[in-house]
């Protein structure tokens, strides 16, 4: 207690900062909070919310309980100046108490061994005594081939009445742990930077548009330094469910007028330009686009001849080298046919175009159909022609989250050194050992101590492999 | 041949384990130990073959290749999975320690998460993959987040026990909270066996039912039987708080000392902990950058993941340096476990997110 009072504030305030204690009121600050956070809809809809807290607290206690956590900031917690403060202090206190704590560490990394006395080499975690018959000089080359096995660099000193053989191992696994520490500091450092220079924001993008911007946030632009250009967008699906087998864009990056770049991005798999990454993030039909965009068909008469046919709504066509011609007079993005027959569209998504096209011949109409973009089955006609029905075009808009973000890659680091400082700290460890020879008579006794800051229980068992291989030679046997 | 045969052989095999291990603890009978061994085995053996089969099938169907199409893409895949790392991690632990009495601690949390799987109507069907899940990170994040899942279940067992065995008085905070933690367990334990029960007989199978847990009990339609429940459930606890130490004697005969206990249950956290932090945080976070081009976006799977995170950071804490050893943090490593179920089962189930597919 005398020396708490002789201790300077700024002691007092170090050994704070440093302290489990505050770790873990931090811990459990974090913890506490982002449990609301996970509970709240963040950044959603006040009446979501609202309703989550009356289904949780009841009817009346809801409204006021919701103005305190909105007061609080809990709406949209993570960005609130308290959660960063938590995360600040956090840093602070995981900084300091490593601080604390290293040079005393560094010294037992650092510290060479040295040979010990027999009675304190008897005080170590692990020791063993085994007789041998022989003297020292006898024993010693049996004694120090046994303990090689165990794969540790035995120095040797020549003792009074023996030797004494000592090593350790793993002294820099110490440090395992502090890695670990600073590579949180690393991945916050990161996440700063990337807030601090990168953006992230997206882009709706139609087929066949071009866009020099992306958004963040309501409207505002952020300009990119190229062009980029969506050329297709499509859905495919499983079999004939409407679950989406894979979203694709293909893009096309326009730098001063010039195609640079051209990939197709799918989830999983983005495009990067300039330090800017597209993510295929959602799509949709751009709105009142109905009729606007082009209908990509292929007509195929019976004996083959086909014609690549871009139609817009309302146009004709001829199935090549016969008189039937063909009007798109209908289209619907995603049609089903219910049980009286008739049909309906039951999406406002693409899944599953159709066009609905009057056939006539001579003038005489001869069919009215819907073919189906999905469902080749409906693209035969009668008399074996075929109008196949491959895309519409122009109407999709792909949704692309666009993101700079130049802290990706120290993240990235810090995760790698938390890999490593983890593995090092868990599954390494500082092991040191002692062996002393010592004639007794016309035997030598073998004493061993040995220590480890970790897992000592395996480091025994290798330890007694060494004596029961001893106890096998010819000089052993007592 | 078919999955789903082997799967059912597996499920009978560890229900039976769980109640054989459970008469081996109270007879102690060398022949009933060895029963309960092989038996949970054979349940191995069979899950294993399920497994590789259902992988198979998925392949073919998916047509991905054989690293993409791991059966790991719901929460029914993810459940079988956990189960099998679970029994592996104990069946290493019988045979390593040479003691079979954590199998009836370790089986029932197999046997529950199996019952869940028939009861919580999740669908057994094979999926195809939505477009989000088609990435060479799915088996890295999802096998090691459950193999470490596995770990901390093992450290959930053996930290109860070692509570049940360490704690005497009555008024003490740690008997009171494990006899509260061990009675809550037992008490699903029980309703979702009954539930299990009640299901297998009235509820033809070709009737879907979206949910049926608690529905015979908590769930009930009838006033009556709800509240029954309740003072029956309330009432086990009670018992549970006021013959705790009957458990206790029975632990104290088995073969294991509580040095060991808090020796497997910090092993298992601190096999767990680096594994976790791996494969469900970095790698997690990795596979949402790629896709969505977010590192860390707060979602509550996340967030609870670094709760449960900072629990585990929190018991290697206490114990290193602060130099806790027993009850204090056993107690933390019994709270850490019931983090990793609500991460894994209740954010699905009950908050929204980007892991949503536990949620069909």
């Amino acid at each position: 207690m005398e020396q708490e009072k002789n201790k300077t504030i700024v002691d007092r305030i170090w050994d704070f900062l440093a302290s489990v204690k505050l770790a873990i009121i931090i811990f459990a600050l974090i913890s506490l909070t982002s449990i609301v956070g996970t509970v709240l809809e963040q950044k959603g809809d006040p009446a979501q919310n609202m309703e989550i807290l009356a289904k949780l607290f009841g009817q009346s206690l809801a409204p006021s309980l919701y103005s305190i956590f909105f007061t609080l900031g809990f709406m949209d917690m993570y960005h609130a100046w308290w959660f960063i403060g938590l995360l600040i202090m956090f840093s602070i206190n995981i900084s300091i108490c490593s601080l604390d704590r290293l040079p005393g560490i560094w010294k037992l990394v650092r510290e060479p061994i040295a040979p010990v006395s027999e009675e304190k080499l008897k005080k170590f975690q692990i020791n063993r005594e085994i007789v041998l018959k022989g003297n020292p000089e006898k024993v010693r080359d049996t004694v120090s081939a046994a303990i090689k096995n165990i794969r540790f660099r035995f120095m040797e000193t020549r003792e009074e009445n023996g030797y004494q053989f000592y090593s350790q191992k793993g002294n820099y696994s110490r440090l395992g742990v502090y890695i670990t520490h600073f590579s949180i500091l690393i991945i916050l450092i990161g996440a700063i930077i990337g807030l601090r220079f990168g953006f992230s924001g997206f882009l709706n993008l139609p087929e066949g548009a071009v866009s020099g911007v992306a958004f963040s946030g309501k409207d505002r632009e952020i300009p990119l330094d190229f062009e980029i250009r969506c050329d297709n967008f499509e859905v495919t699906f499983y079999g004939k469910s409407d679950m989406p087998k894979e979203y694709k864009s293909w893009l096309t990056v326009i730098k001063d007028g010039k195609e640079v770049l051209k990939k197709s991005i799918t989830v999983n798999d983005p495009l990067t330009f300039g330090g800017i990454t597209f993510y295929q993030s959602s799509y949709g039909l751009v709105p009142n686009s109905g009729g606007k965009g082009i209908f990509i068909l292929n007509a195929v008469s019976s004996d083959g001849k086909a014609s690549a046919l871009n139609l817009r709504f309302g146009e004709t066509f001829q199935i090549p080298g016969t008189d039937i011609t063909g009007r798109i007079i209908d289209f619907s993005p995603a049609l089903r046919i219910d049980e009286h027959g008739h049909t309906f569209t039951y999406a406002n998504q693409m899944n599953n175009p159709s066009v609905l096209i009057d056939f006539t011949e001579g003038g005489k109409n001869k069919l009215t159909g819907w073919i189906l973009k999905r469902y080749p089955e409906t693209w035969h006609l009668p008399g074996g022609h075929r109008v196949e029905f491959l895309d519409y075009w122009g109407v999709e808009f792909t949704g692309l989250q666009v993101r700079k973000d130049p802290g990706v890659w120290v993240v990235y680091f810090g995760c790698i050194a938390m890999s490593v400082g983890l593995f090092v700290a868990f599954f390494m460890s500082h092991r040191k050992i002692w062996v002393k020879l010592v004639e007794d008579k016309n035997t030598t006794r073998v004493l061993i101590g040995a220590t480890s800051n970790k897992n000592r229980a395996a480091f025994e068992r290798k330890i007694d492999t060494v004596i029961a291989s001893l106890n096998k030679k010819p000089e052993g046997g007592k | 041949m078919d999955s789903s045969l082997f799967f059912g052989i597996s499920t009978m095999a560890y229900i039976l384990a769980m109640i054989v291990y459970i008469t081996f603890v109270a007879f102690r009978k060398q022949q009933i130990g060895i029963t309960a061994t092989a038996i949970t085995i054979t349940g191995f053996l069979a899950q294993t073959s399920a497994i590789i089969l259902r992988w198979n099938e998925f392949a073919g169907l998916s047509g991905l290749g054989i690293w993409k199409s791991a059966p790991l893409t719901n929460l029914y895949e993810s459940l079988i999975f956990f189960v099998w790392c679970l029994i592996l991690g104990y069946l290493i632990i019988e045979f390593k320690f040479k003691n079979r009495s954590f199998g009836a601690f370790v089986t029932p949390i197999a046997g529950l998460a199996l019952a869940f799987i028939d009861l919580s109507g999740v669908s057994k069907e094979i999926q195809p993959l939505v477009p989000a899940l088609k990435s060479n990170w799915l088996l890295a994040h999802v096998t090691m987040s459950f193999i470490a899942y596995a770990a901390f279940s093992i450290s959930f067992s053996t930290g109860l026990m070692y509570l049940i065995m360490t704690t005497e008085k009555r008024t003490e905070s740690s008997y009171i909270f494990w006899t509260l933690t061990f009675g809550i367990f037992s008490v699903i334990l029980v309703l979702m066996s009954i539930d299990f029960l009640a299901f297998k007989v009235k509820v033809r199978p070709d009737v879907f039912v979206k949910s049926y847990l608690f529905k015979t009990t908590f769930l009930n339609p009838s006033m009556f039987v709800k509240t029954l429940s309740w003072i029956l459930s309330l009432a086990a606890l009670f018992l549970i708080w006021r013959f705790g130490s009957v458990l206790r004697t029975i632990i104290t005969k088995f073969h294991v000392t509580a040095e060991m206990l808090d020796e497997i249950t910090y092993k298992s956290i601190a096999v767990g902990f680096p594994i976790f932090t791996l494969g469900g945080l970095i790698f997690g976070a990795i596979w949402a950058d790629q896709a969505w081009g977010v590192y860390w976006s707060w979602d509550p799977k996340e967030t609870w993941s670094l709760i449960t995170w900072f629990i585990y950071a929190f018991y290697l804490h206490g114990r290193m340096i602060r130099g806790w050893k027993g009850k204090k943090v056993a107690v933390v490593a019994v709270i850490g476990f019931m983090a990793v179920i609500f991460t894994y089962l209740g954010v699905n189930l009950l908050l929204s997110g980007l892991h949503a597919y536990g949620s069909a």
